[in-house]
């Protein structure tokens, strides 16, 4: 399995958005995962014939098997497919100007939502099939789960 | 394959208002099941059997046989969004085919928009723990842009256009401007042109979120309605023609690995449906389809056999859906497109069904005979269910 060497460092400022909704716990399926954010990793699991599970769980979702082993993700992958946002009631969201959404589909074959950074004009700048890198962009507050995001690479 | 006539729809009520203020859920639940009955000939006692998609204020299900002062022998609460109200008529089939109620009803009330909730647009939330939220609430995506990434994904593949998805609200609003009620939607709701439009004009008007402009969108409406299903002794000495419920199929889809977003629960549960009622797609006279959305139509006329995966763009332009252009008709009350979506849009889907099959349409296609309603329910770029059920005149 890939395995990242001390993780992917913390990045700063790169959609200007620091107060994302935060994961919320005790929620025992996603806590490792979110730990992992903290330490620099974008974690996965897989069962023990190999296949994929994502999002966390705790069982296989093909077999059922309870027994589940975590990865490190190399954080790469291709966006699947994507939408900008204009119009989001949502405080903080409601004042962030077009945004981007989107799957990306990691290469060790797993789905994820998240959105991307780093482009000048997300109705523009973003397309299908592009490559992306993980990144975790640090939340304001105290102790807060830095959120996995991802830029063209 | 003979069909077989098990249970029917017996008697409707589309709630006329579709800005009702003062007016609670439970009140439209209430109102609507009785003028549904009033349309079959039947009594508020005749009811056996109650499916409630857990709608309304201070519990439905549970709540809303005590609300209603009725003591049904068989009590269905299936909620999956949506899709509930043809999940509903597929478990009534089931139910009254089995001796389980004769007379079974299935209401809807929501004032979603005298309550000014943000469905598409409110965001998906900060709410509480869940495996699911806790790995989506971060990005601030909304309801438009999970089916828009669903759009996006579909034109990437298939190549399919703005253009083309713009055909649908184009004849969608066609037929709403031959329904009386849709036009009174439209005019409470001030929509800025209440009269035909064209592909420009959905083209011109504001992107949501990308690629779904605004009238691709369908409205936030109150509104609400009721069914009766009643088993084919009843059926016999209703007031009007029973419209029968032939086939139905039920399915559920969600994000997955490798998946592929571009079909949906329909592809599972349209052949589920077709199966049982022993017909093809080509025999299909109306497509009640729900609307949420442009791309969510185009979808499901891939799924439910219309036309081959990723070919909907070619169908809608080779001149389908209004009901006066020759084959499949989609739509005819106005849809949720513009004329009505309080929320769960499921029910008027076989409502307007019935009013084809029973010649009493606004948009009525002479000779209907078979329809399909199809009913999605929750997300269609992630989790959702597909509920298709096929009606057939008397």
């Amino acid at each position: 399995m890939p395995k990242a060497e001390g993780g992917i460092p913390p990045t700063k400022a790169i959609t200007n958005m620091a107060n994302r909704p935060q994961p919320s716990f005790p929620e025992p399926d996603t806590q490792h995962f979110w730990d992992g954010c903290k330490a620099g990793e974008l974690r996965y699991q897989t069962d023990s014939d190999g296949n994929v599970v994502f999002y966390p769980r705790g069982h296989s979702t093909v077999t059922g098997d309870r027994e589940l082993s975590w990865n490190v993700s190399s954080g790469l992958g291709s966006v699947y497919t994507y939408s900008v946002v204009r119009q989001n009631r949502m405080p903080g969201f409601q004042e962030l100007g077009a945004y981007a959404v989107a799957y990306i589909d990691l290469d060790e074959g797993f789905r994820m939502m998240s959105t991307i950074v780093g482009v000048d004009d997300p109705t523009s700048d973003i397309h299908i099939g592009q490559r992306v890198k993980v990144e975790f962009e640090e939340q304001a507050g105290e102790d807060s789960y830095p959120i996995p995001v991802f830029r063209p690479v | 394959m003979a069909q077989e006539r098990l249970a029917a729809i017996a008697g409707i009520h589309e709630y006329p208002l579709r800005v009702a203020p003062g007016v609670s859920s439970m009140q439209i639940k209430a109102e609507s099941m009785k003028r549904a009955l009033d349309d079959a000939g039947l009594d508020w006692g005749d009811v056996d059997g109650l499916y409630d998609a857990l709608d309304g204020e201070g519990g439905g299900g549970l709540g809303l046989a005590a609300y209603l002062g009725i003591k049904p022998r068989l009590l269905d609460t299936t909620q999956v969004g949506g899709s509930s109200y043809e999940f509903h008529a597929s478990h009534a089939l089931r139910d009254i085919a089995a001796g389980r109620c004769n007379v079974a009803v299935t209401t809807y009330g929501s004032t979603a928009a005298s309550m000014r909730v943000p469905i598409g647009t409110g965001g998906m939330g900060r709410g509480g723990a869940s495996w699911q939220q806790n790995m989506e609430a971060p990005y601030g995506s909304t309801l438009i842009a999970n089916y828009a990434m669903v759009a996006h994904r579909h034109m990437h593949e298939y190549g399919t256009t703005t253009e083309q998805l713009a055909q649908i609200s184009v004849a969608t609003r066609k037929h709403a401007m031959r329904n009386p009620e849709a036009v009174k939607a439209m005019t409470d709701l001030q929509f800025v042109k209440v009269d035909e439009i064209t592909v420009e004009d959905v083209l011109e008007s504001r992107v949501i979120a990308d690629p779904l402009h605004l009238l691709e969108c369908c409205m936030i409406s109150d509104g609400g309605g009721a069914a009766v299903f009643v088993s084919p002794e009843i059926a016999r000495d209703i007031k009007k023609k029973p419209v029968w419920i032939i086939g139905a199929g039920e399915a559920t889809k969600y994000r997955e690995n490798g998946g592929d977003i571009t079909t949906s629960a329909g592809a599972q549960s349209a052949p589920a449906a077709y199966g049982q009622a022993g017909v093809t797609p080509d025999e299909i006279d109306i497509a009640m389809i729900y609307d949420s959305f442009s791309i969510t139509v185009a979808v499901m006329l891939e799924d439910l056999g219309f036309c081959a995966k990723g070919e909907v763009g070619q169908f809608i332009e080779d001149g389908h859906l209004a009901f006066d252009q020759p084959g499949l008709t989609l739509n005819t009350d106005g849809g949720g497109l513009s004329s009505n979506h309080p929320g769960m849009r499921g029910l008027f889907l076989l409502l307007e069904s019935v009013r084809q099959l029973r010649g009493e349409s606004n948009s009525q296609v002479d000779g209907a005979k078979l329809a399909v309603a199809h009913g999605n329910g929750g997300l269609l770029g992630g989790t959702h269910t597909g509920g298709t059920v096929i009606l057939a005149a008397d």
